[in-house]
């Protein structure tokens, strides 16, 4: 096969097969199909290949460079660790779902045209869903259709700018494209849902935790990473994504202190961590954009694999609410060694790999100037490691005993688990070679004493904070509850204001009902006296009368035709 | 499995409050360094004396004290939506 094949295609057409094949045999393909992708992707050349005349236009099936390559790697990566996770729960829906989605990703990111970005991005959100309803309650059809719904429009938005765009001759072609038309405006917002900007945010918080174990891992990786991966092509260097992008990492965590469902919690700090990445791609430098994608990818993993173990704990112990956990190091050791492994990523501990890719961020913002943005992430970081780094390990496997006890997570999960941490180690420890990846040559070392100091001092002075609230009881507990967030607005206040406007149009047509009804029942009254038997249309009339008015009818006849 | 009375370390609250001594003594000892190495900092207000540690330790009380009440304004019993 040549550059030229689009390489989406071996995910998205193996997955008709997954339904067709039963245990070993299916198991085998969901672990292939990525693995034989990731064999092709590694032997791919850089340049521009794939290319089709449509409508006028050019698309670019594979357009193949650093940047594209980055993510096809990552998108790989956490394919083949979701199949191996997935390996106990064998349903054909969802391991199709997951291969459709990864392969609409890949076909994403090697997008050199709009048009193939959109008709990949509308798969992976419609793939995607599966994931979400496989969980097969309620709760989380429901949720699937919102998050469907908000997929979709964010969708419309996207082909609505790429529209304008083309009417205004800017072409097809997807490399950068600023806010100067209107055209980039509708494609920044389409992809600022697909981020999750605050206010468009909360298809996230609101879908992600209702998916299945393995559906929530699959589902942090792509949709948020696609759009992080469009910005940085499109948007890069945009000053306002750096003020969005700041607003996105410090507000979330908020949420995430009092939210009592622990994935709910990591759908909040996923929303916090992708603000430090849109901070980067506004600030747009090198090494800016290299921090930004160098986080995605980071973000990914551990990210992946907090939602793994968490994941494992709603396996084992049937839930995953702060109020009803706790002491579960005592069942699940390895899996919790492994959620910490994630938290200490996510919280940029040394060695870790988020030290080694948000640093390049807080640098980027730092060494241009923008105190207050520096300032405000700073924060964030202290409060990521707050909420996900010590909240979720600690009210998950340790807080007071909630007396469950179950079995550590299956060999399958372990193993997924296992090898998201060795990532998220290999990075942190040894950056040099990840470096090499970036798509602009790395002039930063994240391991100057300085570095290390402030992040431990800032690390450890968070840890006693937590500490100190914790031991004097003004922590707030874990609750039973849930948090009102801008689902609100079409969760309740629409279908509120829907019953309301139903109840004024009953009322209003009730209202005309009962001013008319006098009047028809008067003009009914009226027609029935003169059709009665003695009614004037309806007696019977003598002859004379009859030959009367015949003569009448006639003359007037006459006089008329005269 | 329920029962297993196995005792374990951190069940000890004893042990428990040496490890939050042993996290202060950790702290004063990074506050110390601060003292010895001479930093490379952008901003001065980086380079104040501990500054990270200080700023970690208010940014996270802030946090979680103002969380804490934002729950009056947006906390709702668990079935608020499906009622």
């Amino acid at each position: 096969m040549s550059a030229d094949f689009p390489v989406a295609l071996i995910m998205i057409i193996g997955a008709v097969f997954v339904p067709l094949l039963r245990g070993r045999a299916r198991a085998a393909l969901t672990l292939a199909l990525p693995l034989l992708t990731f064999a092709f992707v590694l032997a791919l050349p850089h340049g521009i290949y794939g290319q089709v005349e449509f409508l006028g236009g050019q698309l670019v099936l594979m357009r193949i460079d650093k940047l594209s390559l980055l993510f096809s790697y990552v998108f790989l990566l956490a394919t083949m660790l979701a199949a191996i996770y997935a390996l106990h729960a064998q349903d054909a829906a969802q391991q199709a779902g997951t291969l459709v989605y990864a392969g609409s990703a890949l076909g994403a990111v090697f997008a050199g045209d709009l048009l193939t970005l959109f008709v990949f991005l509308e798969i992976a959100a419609v793939s995607s869903v599966i994931l979400i309803w496989a969980r097969r309650t309620k709760a989380s059809f429901s949720a699937g259709m919102r998050y469907l719904v908000v997929q979709l429009a964010a969708g419309m938005l996207l082909l609505a700018g790429i529209a304008v765009r083309m009417a205004a001759g800017d072409g097809l072609a997807f490399d950068h494209i600023g806010l100067e038309g209107s055209g980039g405006w509708l494609i920044m917002l389409g992809l600022g849902i697909k981020c999750a900007f605050p206010l468009l945010h909360n298809w996230l918080q609101d879908a992600y935790p209702e998916a299945t174990a393995t559906g929530t891992v699959v589902l942090s990786a792509f949709t948020t990473k696609i759009g992080i991966y469009a910005l940085a092509r499109g948007f890069a260097g945009e000053d306002l994504l750096i003020y969005v992008g700041t607003a996105m990492a410090a507000f979330p965590i908020f949420y995430a202190v009092i939210e009592n469902d622990l994935r709910r919690v990591l759908a909040y700090s996923m929303n916090n961590q992708l603000g430090f990445m849109v901070v980067g791609v506004g600030i747009g430098s090198e090494l800016a954009l290299n921090g930004a994608v160098a986080h995605a990818f980071a973000d990914i993993l551990f990210k992946g694999l907090l939602f793994m173990s968490m994941g494992a704990v709603l396996f084992r112990a049937g839930t995953v609410k702060g109020s009803e956990l706790g002491g579960l190091y005592k069942s699940m050791p390895w899996t919790t060694g492994f959620c910490i492994v994630g938290a200490a990523s996510i919280s940029a501990f040394p060695l870790f790999s988020g030290f080694v890719t948000k640093s390049m961020i807080m640098s980027a913002a730092a060494g241009e100037g923008y105190m207050f943005v520096w300032l405000v992430l700073l924060f964030a970081s202290a409060g990521v490691f707050h909420h996900a780094g010590i909240k979720i390990p600690y009210f998950a496997f340790f807080a007071h005993d909630s007396g469950i006890r179950c079995r550590e997570a299956p060999t399958s999960m372990l193993i997924a688990m296992g090898g998201a941490a060795v990532l998220c180690i290999a990075i942190g420890s040894a950056p040099g070679l990840f470096y090499q990846l970036l798509p602009f040559a790395v002039d930063y070392a994240p391991y100057t004493p300085t570095h290390i100091l402030d992040q431990v001092q800032l690390l450890v002075f968070s840890a006693l904070a937590f500490a100190v609230l914790m031991r004097t009881g003004i922590y707030p507990p874990e609750l039973k509850s849930v948090n009102l967030d801008t689902d609100w607005s079409y969760r309740r206040l629409l279908p509120t204001m829907a019953a309301g406007i139903q109840c004024a149009w009953q009322y209003a047509v009730s209202a005309v009902m009962s001013s008319l009804a006098p009047v028809v029942s008067g003009g009914l009254r009226q027609v029935l006296a003169a059709h009665r038997d003695d009614g004037l249309l309806a007696r019977t009339w003598t002859t004379g009368g009859a030959a009367l008015w015949m003569m009448i009818l006639l003359l007037v006849y006459l006089l008329s035709y005269l | 499995m329920k029962g297993n009375d196995k005792r374990y370390w951190l069940d000890e609250p004893a042990n428990v409050t040496k490890l939050y001594r042993g996290l202060w003594a950790v702290g004063i000892v990074l506050v110390l360094c601060d003292l010895l190495l001479h930093k490379h900092e952008v901003f001065t207000i980086a380079g104040w004396f501990s500054f990270y540690g200080f700023f970690g330790f208010v940014a996270c009380v802030v946090l979680v004290v103002s969380a804490k009440g934002l729950r009056r304004l947006l906390m709702r019993d668990e079935d608020y939506y499906e009622r």
